[in-house]
């Protein structure tokens, strides 16, 4: 039944009346998402229109909670802002909060995941190109995607995939769709120092999902994420994992784009994150072309 | 899972985020009030003299103002020893003299080394201890860490190899803020008792401030030191900002010194694209900082050598294609170009035609490979076959890479 979303979701739109926003909300209702609210403050009572779509916009996630049930949200607001946009979506019991600004501050964000401790909303994000639990349809339409992912490259299928990079992420998808497998859900959780959900927390998910039955991880340098990820798998995974993690050419000290990815003291090498997944017994890739075939070595699939 | 001791001295250390010299994080230190020895900025030797007679007393120090550490063992290329002196007031003029317009080379700047434009010309503090002090935005925990250590003025990194128990850490609660029990910790810790307790306490609620109303994501003073007339003083300080947050500092941002800064990068700046210079000869351009590292990484596994990290983000124009093939092309040590392009949303198209006219507009002396997949690929493809350019098309990722390492060699 994939992991956080599926064609069921209702989603909302905060920033629905921004360029971005706007538009990936339209690239959304064609892929068949059930995106039922927008909310731009001070412009309640308008509707987004899209073709025969018609979507309510709100002043406030609380009224749009209310008046269409919608239960995931999608933060396209400038940076200045997110960090408000997602505490008012945790505030209206949003069960979920995908937030693909990019460029919120660290303190920010630092407040933000102390302050949705103890609430029951998953926070996805910030700075990630959200989520896809591909449809059924033609070029997986009537799937649920919320963010920025291309819906096209998605088919359904059985490999769970988290990512930290958006366009690599696509390439991991992009590899399992022309390998004919498909995907459960993908999960892109961000780039920053700082997320919500990590890629140990997407593990956990897709481990107890049925309808995953291998899963793709896609990290890179900076942090130690990918390897408590695999500390735990190779204890308690039950499903093959492949992998691969960039940066293994970035020089020590530079930020390469990211804001986590910065290798510094000797600590978060793509060398030592590599190790680490050999040893909770992960395939991991050796090149970004690659991810495909790690992944039918990982599985013995054909 | 429990992370090494020093992880977190180490966690944004060395990022490459906006630096600034000594003498504005001494505007800072005096704007949130963390004591720290009197000075004045000087650009020329008359300054520094002028300078020096102002603070009076026996000795002033002259510190070489450049974005490195190891100033004082640096060597300039003028011959002159030390990129820090103690002097009388009366030679401060004569020293700046040397150092003003010279080339400085620690081990931090590298052979190149570093101008110096200004020097600082400080007051000279007599010391009975040098501590250790920093906060920094801690990413395992994702809460500010102080850190602390008795051992100031030598390499922490070293003291926390060494000595991991004379490094003490306090993390913070990001909505509690600093509380005064972990002042009186951190002060019990580094053993201050009485005045320069109270002195410690004080200068760590305003350094805990500054740290935050500044959106650091690291403020370093080492050392910090006790002096004889009983004062604790910030005698040297290190500033990290996050460049996120920057948009809500125009005052911070106004301390930049692009000097400092590899021209190429700043050039890149000015366009929003992402890019850091490194040492190899196939340069590449790339959507995406992810995809960007692992193309980095396939060229080192297919025997070539990485020129750039380029990102230039999802929706790239064709100004920005354009941009970024001058500041590729800048680069003497550059023998060919991989652009690899995965257009999710992006039309490949779009991009094909960017990269055409950049070529028309400055030219291609060296082999370029395309990598184009996504959106609208086989008009973008088209677009390129029809270009009467000398390009190298590639099927996939592996292609290319293969392609661009292979055209250097031939």
């Amino acid at each position: 039944m994939a992991i956080l979303v599926d064609e069921n979701t209702k989603v909302l739109v905060q920033g629905i009346t921004g360029g971005f926003g706007g538009r990936h909300a339209k690239l959304s209702l064609d892929y068949g998402t059930q995106l039922v609210a927008g909310v731009t403050p001070g412009k309640g009572g308008q509707t987004f229109d899209h073709g025969d779509h018609k979507v309510p916009v709100f002043d406030t996630v609380e009224q749009a909670a209310r008046e269409t049930g919608a239960t995931a949200s999608a933060i396209f607001v400038p940076p200045a802002f997110a960090a408000d946009a997602i505490m008012e979506s945790v505030d209206a019991g949003m069960d979920l909060v995908v937030a693909i600004t990019e460029g919120i501050p660290v303190r920010d964000m630092m407040k933000v995941k102390a302050g949705i401790a103890g609430s029951n909303a998953r926070l996805v994000g910030p700075n990630c190109p959200g989520l896809v639990t591909p449809g059924r349809g033609e070029h997986s339409q009537g799937g649920c995607r919320i963010g920025i992912s291309p819906g096209y490259i998605h088919k359904r299928g059985r490999v769970g995939i988290v990512s930290r990079s958006g366009t690599l992420t696509y390439e991991a998808v992009w590899q399992t769709t022309q390998l004919g497998f498909g995907q459960s859900t993908c999960v892109g959780i961000g780039g920053d120092p700082i997320n919500g959900t990590s890629h140990l927390d997407a593990l956990q998910l897709f481990n107890d999902d049925d309808e995953t039955e291998a899963i793709i991880m896609i990290g890179e340098i900076g942090g130690s994420a990918e390897e408590e990820a695999a500390a735990w798998a190779g204890e308690h995974g039950k499903k093959p994992i492949a992998a691969f993690i960039a940066g293994a050419t970035a020089p020590p000290g530079r930020r390469m784009g990211h804001a986590g990815a910065i290798v510094s003291g000797g600590k978060g090498t793509a060398q030592a994150k590599k190790e680490a997944l050999v040893a909770a017994g992960i395939t991991v890739a050796e090149t970004p072309a690659e991810i495909g075939s790690a992944l039918v070595e990982a599985t013995g699939w054909r | 899972m429990v992370l090494t001791r020093g992880y977190a001295v180490h966690t944004f250390r060395a990022s490459r985020a906006m630096n600034i010299h000594e003498y504005q994080a001494k505007i800072l230190f005096d704007q949130f009030s963390v004591p720290n020895p009197r000075g004045m900025v000087a650009a020329t030797p008359e300054e520094a003299g002028t300078a020096a007679k102002e603070l009076g007393g026996e000795r002033v120090v002259v510190k070489s103002q450049v974005h490195a550490g190891g100033r004082g063992k640096g060597t300039f290329k003028n011959g002159f020893q030390g990129g820090v002196h103690l002097v009388a007031p009366a030679e401060a003029a004569e020293v700046a003299a040397q150092m003003i317009g010279q080339t400085l080379v620690t081990k931090q700047t590298g052979e190149a080394g570093k101008l110096v434009r200004k020097v600082m010309i400080g007051e000279a503090v007599e010391i009975t201890h040098e501590y250790y002090l920093a906060i920094l935005m801690d990413r395992a925990t994702c809460r500010p860490v102080i850190v602390a250590s008795t051992e100031g003025g030598m390499d922490i990194e070293e003291v926390a190899e060494a000595t991991p128990e004379k490094i003490l850490r306090e993390h913070i609660h990001p909505l509690m803020g600093l509380q005064p029990f972990e002042v009186r910790k951190l002060s019990a810790g580094l053993g201050f008792k009485g005045e320069p307790a109270k002195q410690f306490g004080k200068l760590l609620s305003n350094l805990y401030r500054l740290f935050l109303e500044c959106d650091c994501s690291m403020v370093e003073i080492n050392p910090l030191v006790e002096t004889t007339d009983g004062r604790v003083l910030a005698l040297d300080a290190k500033f990290n900002f996050d460049d996120n947050a920057l948009f809500r500092h125009p005052e911070i941002v106004e301390f930049r010194d692009t000097d400092e800064e590899d021209p190429r990068e700043v050039e890149a700046s000015k366009h929003s694209l992402n890019y850091i210079g490194l040492d190899g000869n196939i340069a590449c351009l790339v959507n995406g900082a992810g995809l960007a590292m692992a193309t980095m990484d396939i060229i080192k596994h297919y025997g070539g050598e990485p020129a750039n990290f380029l990102d230039v983000g999802g929706g790239a124009t064709q100004e920005q294609v354009a941009a970024a093939f001058k500041i590729i092309l800048s680069d003497d040590a550059v023998k060919a170009i991989l652009v690899n392009i995965f257009g999710g949303i992006m039309d490949c198209d779009v991009i094909a035609h960017g990269v055409v006219a950049a070529c028309r507009e400055v030219g291609l002396p060296i082999p370029l490979v395309v990598r184009l997949e996504g959106n609208n690929v086989a008009a973008g493809k088209a677009t390129l076959a029809a270009s009467d350019l000398n390009l190298i098309a590639a099927d996939d990722l592996a292609d290319a890479a293969e392609k661009a390492v292979a055209s250097i060699a031939a």
